[in-house]
């Protein structure tokens, strides 16, 4: 009797470790003098486009279902969500021991006076939740619908991300632009495929009353 | 009766998994930790001391004053992390793209309130000139500052040379412009060419210097060869690279941050810790090499040598 092969869980284990190149290659250039003359920079910046990048990616995933009639790419949400979560952890902590030192005060004036830095805690906020929510039994606790609705501040989250990383560019604002156009991309697609559900529904509905009736 | 809930066996975490969310866990304390130790942190900050290429192109020069005797970036970083848009605008772009800035032959254009305008080669502008070296400091707007040993000689006495006018006012810079060649100026992140400016006072100041060169070196392109401005007592993006024209005017001109930015950018663009950039904080900066955050100092430490030029003038009105 040959034991079933798992590839779910195979390529889960793949991803996962893939999900930690980019970390390793920023620790990798980081030691080896390069990333450059303000490595505190290179380092705080490239983490928070992991983050935004995970949180797309996540956010790609329900979509990427939907264009395949798959179901894999849903049970995929789950790992590059709180991969995306991790990267913000690590940009915040980046930002707050690499480039602050603890600096309290600074931080402090830098959420209460600097809108994009404003706009970035308000994201990381949003998803705290998600990520302390993340388990099997916080989902069993709070029950599906629930869960789903609180889940949905993932949207803001990710339109926050976009927005922060939009209003610290100096002038060169073509890629927070490229990012904001895949959100606009996937969060229009929810829509329409909710537009149609609903319409779907409706028309449904409607034939079963029709057959109600007659 | 209490409901089981239905759990359906795609929910339950296989055994695998799990433990490689414990293991993730594990790893990511141990990034913590290591990143927190102070080997690696060094690691981080470390630069080579990787000296200027070659032999030096100016090797007698005279140390002129006004030097600060703060230990100089290394070439990489002075060379290697530069804003300069015509080039791109990302800090490594300039460096990766300089031989598309050709400079010779150039030539510059003085012109305006001036008793002898015309248009020189920049051998014939440079010839009478002794060059000197000047270590300054040079503050970026963007929060960053670095120590640079500058070639150059004073603006002033190449302005006096032109013998400006009763009506000379202000001095207008202008920078390269060649949208073929540069590949930043094919897309307007800003109006092209690059424009700035400086009060008649200002240039005429001792410190204000045009630089041909750096580290005894010949201006690397990215670095705004063959001639640029270095006004170290403002934010570094008055100080205009690879220019082309000099107009003296009787009107304040324009300059292009302020163009582009003008609640972000001003004329004067003194630093000054007190006035903060409306995104980010000015009270501090990170020195090129340092970890720790330092102080901003009023006129990036030139108080002493250009506060009296702004007696009475209200810098938060005039930033």
């Amino acid at each position: 009797m040959g034991a079933r092969v798992d590839w779910a869980a195979r390529l889960k284990r793949g991803l996962f470790l893939l999900c930690l190149l980019p970390l390793a290659l920023l620790v990798w250039r980081g030691v080896a003098g390069g990333l450059g003359a303000n490595p505190v920079e290179a380092l705080t910046r490239g983490l928070g486009d992991w983050a935004l990048r995970f949180l797309l990616l996540t956010l790609a995933l329900s979509p990427l279902a939907d264009l395949t009639h798959r179901s894999e790419p849903r049970r995929l949400r789950r790992l590059f969500g709180l991969f995306a979560f991790f990267y913000l952890c690590l940009h915040l902590a980046s930002y707050t021991v690499l480039d602050q030192f603890f600096d309290w005060r600074a931080i402090g004036a830098d959420i209460v006076k600097r809108p994009y830095i404003t706009v970035g805690m308000a994201a990381f906020l949003l998803l705290v939740p998600l990520a302390a929510t993340s388990t099997d039994a916080m989902i069993r606790r709070l029950g599906g619908r629930r869960w789903k609705r609180l889940h949905r501040l993932v949207y803001p989250a990710a339109v926050a991300g976009v927005v922060h990383y939009f209003m610290l560019v100096k002038a060169d604002v073509r890629e927070p632009l490229i990012y904001g156009g895949i959100l606009a991309l996937l969060l229009g697609w929810r829509r329409i495929g909710h537009k149609k559900a609903s319409t779907q529904k409706a028309q449904r509905g409607k034939g079963e009353n029709a057959e109600g009736s007659g | 009766m209490k409901k089981t809930p239905k759990i359906r066996p795609s929910e339950i975490t296989d055994e695998k998994l799990w433990r490689e969310r414990r293991r993730f866990l594990q790893l990511g304390t141990a990034a913590g930790a290591l990143a927190l130790s102070g080997e690696s942190l060094a690691g981080l900050f470390e630069r080579k001391a990787e000296p200027p290429p070659g032999k030096p192109d100016f090797p007698h020069l005279r140390r002129g004053g006004f030097s600060t005797d703060e230990p100089p970036n290394p070439w990489p970083d002075v060379t290697g992390y530069n804003n300069f848009y015509e080039l791109g605008t990302g800090k490594e772009d300039p460096a990766a793209n300089a031989h598309r800035l050709r400079t010779r032959p150039w030539s510059v254009t003085i012109e305006g309130e001036v008793a002898k305008p015309g248009t020189y080669a920049l051998e014939d502008l440079l010839k009478p000139h002794a060059l000197e070296e000047r270590i300054y400091r040079l503050r970026c707007v963007e929060a960053w500052s670095m120590v640079i040993p500058w070639v150059g000689f004073p603006l002033g006495d190449l302005l006096k040379r032109f013998q400006p006018t009763s009506r000379a006012k202000f001095v207008e810079f202008t920078a390269v412009y060649r949208p073929d060649e540069l590949p930043g100026q094919q897309r307007a992140v800003i109006p092209w060419p690059y424009v700035e400016g400086l009060r008649m006072d200002e240039a005429m100041h001792p410190l204000t210097i045009l630089a041909v060169g750096l580290y005894g070196r010949v201006l690397p392109g990215q670095n705004g060869a063959p001639l640029r401005l270095v006004v170290p007592w403002k934010y570094g993006f008055k100080s205009i690279k690879s220019i082309v024209r000099i107009r003296l005017t009787e009107q304040m001109p324009h300059n292009t941050w302020a163009i582009s930015a003008p609640e972000e950018y001003g004329f004067y663009a003194n630093v000054n810790p007190a006035v903060d950039h409306p995104r980010w904080s000015q009270a501090k900066e990170r020195r090129l090499g340092e970890f720790l955050k330092r102080d901003t100092l009023p006129f990036n430490g030139y108080a002493e040598q250009v506060a009296p030029l702004y007696a009475g003038m209200d810098l938060r009105k005039f930033y």
